[in-house]
């Protein structure tokens, strides 16, 4: 008898806890970061991990809305640039407040920008705004209004703010006093984060109830990708945000309606060949990969098209210059991508004296054709690229040997030695504005990465892409801007500093329980619109 | 027991056989790329299906085992035949030697051997044939390795030194080289073949793990490291149990040896 009773407790012990938990889990959205954040100061952030929090958390003044790509309203109701660019206007909302309940004005917004700007700071977000040397100046005009005067003209200056959350000037709880969705409540180091909706949240819906609807967010820790991919599908979580080719075609055979394709990303895959004129390359090598008919036959020699389909399963596509496609009013969309043409490829090499000799290709001194492409260890996407790229070469008579480094050994041989001939990487790009890649196309730049750091540009080409970047720099017009990038878009497809090879797309997994949910190719792509995202759960209690 | 040496035995022959003929058995060459099958499953053009870039699974694992078979051997010699030498010696000659040589060798074991094949990678030339990066792993490997066999041969051939019969055979006027190569090394064979049957797993296992620094048989020349690496991108998920005939291959070879291979020459 007394054991009966025992075990009718226990039932109903596990039954309500059971209840409990469902009803807690649905009312709370679950999905996975890869590490742990690094800072939940949103003006520190240079990680995945805090950059999400920051989208979660911080309120903004204004947001670009990822699927239109324009900006729209946040904080600040209105704002204005003036016409020198150096100068920009914000109206803020009113009745504003912090998840502490401190109130919002735009003596907040001086501070942000401040401590955005102290040098002291090293703020990674900050960068963006350093455009010239001297102090900004912050303008506090009354409680609702304030104007920020930077030192020189900063093109795009008002997107740069969707990455801008604002911090109180007052609160004790510090950055942990947000403006966005969501606070956080809970951090248990190397486990999850959870994170609670902010009471004072500004937004409501048409209906006037408070938003976000749901109601909080667990983040779990999770490196292993195929933990992460079996606890979608069990239901343990609704979404992840970026998979690759290989785990995205896994899902569409498992659960189909959960894998989201958004089409082609902003991020890029290029090769190109080191033309550093102290380089400790021999000097027939130097000159095959400075010449353009050298680079524009390896370039015709890759059949792109093959490594979309074969690498990438087809979740990619050919790339044609240094703004992907994605960027819809950046790129330059009369051009195409370099077509896999060997043939012409040979006609060329033959301009500049190489010659085919029993299968191998040997240039004017005699030299067999032979050069080696590094790439970072463990990247099995790159490698398999390299490894397409060296049967697609053969075909032509050039042997190339595929090398995979760590990633600091390939650092070392990319921007100090230089003892490396060519090379393949990726680059991710979040930013819309060409202006974010001065520092890779001006002669000059560190990161100009075929030959850095020149003092005067080395080529007539580059001394066009240095005049055209300034020119657009320097610009508000953004017709005349758009003209100068779509020339340096059309130089760089003649030249090909960089042979560009693929643009990925962007690829998620968003449960069928997760409503709103519209996958874009801008970062974030699934919760860029958290605070239209609803759980099946409320759907049906709203109806 | 007689049997199961007979399977073993026709088993590796076979084996050796087959990588010795891939050229003529293998139906594609180890690294084209039949791009239109790429991922595919076991045809009859394509006996174990194709990998990630549509190469031939059964050539590779035919011309990796060759690649494998040839030099994880021949780093375990280098390695057996360095750790006979250092270790044997030192166990032989005692006193400060033997002391010295073994502060060495605990020094050579306690290195970050991760941060030193680094740096060994930087330094090599990066235009090399994947054939020479082949034969330069397994060199690194073998010239690597030698220092815990050699702990246990020091430690084997100081109790030798020890024993009766070294006793009487000095007593006989045997001297030292005589003594260290009629009667010590002998009796430290076992210990040897030992040693040198567990480093071939391992280096094979090793050279898998140095692909990741950058360090292993480079594309297109397939090992069984490099074969065994495929397994990385194995998840639950997919179903295709024939990634597994490397590894399936390389557990079978290894049992074989064992079996194969005398008992005597296992009881040390």
């Amino acid at each position: 008898m007394r054991r009966r009773i025992l075990r009718s407790v226990l039932l109903s012990f596990l039954v309500f806890r059971a209840a409990f938990a469902f009803a807690q889990s649905s009312r709370e959205l679950r999905f996975c970061l890869r590490s742990e954040p690094k800072t939940f100061n949103p003006l520190l952030v240079a990680d995945d991990a805090s950059e999400t929090i920051r989208y979660l958390t911080g309120g903004v003044l204004v947001r670009l809305n990822r699927l239109t790509q324009q900006l729209e309203p946040e904080l600040a109701t209105t704002w204005k640039v003036s016409d020198n660019g150096k100068t920009i206007t914000f109206k803020l909302r009113e009745n504003v407040r912090f998840s502490d309940g401190t109130a919002f004005s735009a003596e907040d917004v001086a501070y942000t920008v401040q401590q955005l700007m102290d040098p002291a700071l090293h703020s990674p977000t900050g960068d963006s705004f350093r455009s010239g040397e001297g102090r900004v100046v912050t303008q506090v005009v009354g409680r609702n209004e304030i104007v920020v005067t930077f030192p020189a003209p900063v093109v795009g200056l008002d997107k740069l703010f969707d990455q801008v959350a604002i911090m109180s000037a007052k609160s004790p709880e510090k950055e942990m006093a947000v403006l966005g969705p969501y606070r956080v409540a809970e951090n248990k180091a190397g486990a999850y984060l959870l994170l609670k909706r902010n009471p004072n949240y500004w937004k409501h819906d048409a209906a006037g109830r408070p938003l976000p609807s749901i109601e909080s967010v667990r983040l779990d820790i999770q490196q292993n990708r195929d933990i992460e991919m079996l606890r979608l599908v069990r239901g343990e979580i609704d979404l992840i945000n970026s998979l690759d080719a290989e785990y995205y075609d896994k899902l569409v055979a498992q659960a189909p309606g959960m894998a989201h394709d958004a089409g082609v990303s902003l991020d890029s895959e290029q090769m190109w060949f080191n033309q550093v004129a102290n380089s400790p390359l021999p000097d027939y090598k130097k000159a095959w990969f400075s010449s353009t008919n050298f680079r524009r036959a390896i370039s015709e020699s890759i059949n792109r098209e093959d490594l979309v389909r074969v690498v990438f399963r087809g979740h990619a596509r050919p790339a044609v210059s240094w703004i992907s496609p994605a960027n819809k009013f950046w790129f330059n969309s009369r051009l195409q991508p370099h077509p896999f043409d060997p043939k012409a490829a040979l006609q060329a090499l033959t301009q500049d004296g190489f010659k085919m000799q029993n299968g191998v290709l040997h240039d004017r001194g005699g030299h067999a054709v032979e050069f080696s492409v590094i790439t970072n260890a463990g990247n099995k996407y790159r490698e398999r690229m390299a490894t397409m790229i060296q049967q697609d070469l053969a075909g032509i008579g050039i042997r190339l040997n595929v090398v995979t480094l760590d990633f600091p050994s390939l650092i070392e041989r990319i921007t100090r030695s230089f003892d490396y001939e060519a090379c393949l990487l990726g680059l991710v790009n979040d930013d819309l504005d060409p202006n974010s890649q001065m520092n890779v196309w001006l002669s000059s730049a560190e990161n100009h990465q075929w030959n850095p750091n020149q003092k005067t540009p080395a080529t007539t080409w580059e001394a066009e892409i240095d005049k055209l970047m300034k020119a657009q720099a320097s610009t508000l017009d953004v017709n005349k801007r758009k003209q100068a990038v779509d020339k340096v878009q059309e130089i760089v497809w003649q030249q090909e500093p960089f042979i560009y090879l693929v643009n990925k797309n962007a690829m998620s997994a968003v449960s069928t329980g997760l409503h709103n949910a519209h996958p874009v190719a801008l970062r974030p792509q699934v919760y860029w619109n958290i605070d239209q995202l609803t759980l099946a759960t409320e759907v049906a209690k709203s109806r | 027991m007689k049997w199961a040496r007979i399977i073993a035995i026709s088993f590796l022959v076979l084996v050796a056989m087959a990588c010795v003929l891939a050229d003529f058995i293998a139906p594609a060459s180890y690294g084209h790329q039949f791009r239109n099958v790429s991922d595919g499953a076991p045809s009859r053009q394509h006996l174990l299906g194709t990998d990630d870039l549509g190469r031939d699974r059964f050539s590779r694992l035919l011309y990796g085992s060759r690649i494998s078979l040839l030099l994880a051997p021949a780093a375990a010699l280098l390695s057996s035949l360095l750790a006979a030498i250092i270790g044997g010696t030192a166990g032989f000659v005692s006193g400060r030697i033997e002391r010295g040589v073994m502060a060495m060798t605990d020094l050579f074991l306690s290195l970050p051997w991760l941060f030193l094949l680094i740096t060994v990678r930087a330094l090599l030339p990066l235009n090399v044939s994947p054939l020479t990066s082949a034969v330069i792993t397994f060199a690194l490997l073998g010239s690597l390795g030698w220092a815990a066999a050699a702990r246990v041969i020091c430690a084997d051939a100081r109790t030798l030194r020890a024993s009766d019969f070294v006793l009487l055979a000095r007593a006989s006027g045997n001297g030292g080289a005589r003594l260290l190569w009629r009667h010590i090394l002998p009796n430290l064979k076992p210990v040897l073949y030992a040693q040198f049957w567990v480093s071939i797993p391992v280096f094979i296992l090793a050279e898998a793990n140095l692909g990741m620094l950058g360090l292993g048989v480079t594309e297109p020349l397939p090992s069984w490291g490099g074969l065994l690496r495929e397994l990385e991108s194995f998840s639950a998920f997919s179903a295709q149990p024939w990634q597994f005939a490397p590894l399936a291959l390389f557990i079978v070879v290894v049992a074989c040896f064992h079996i194969a291979l005398p008992r005597k020459e296992f009881s040390a």
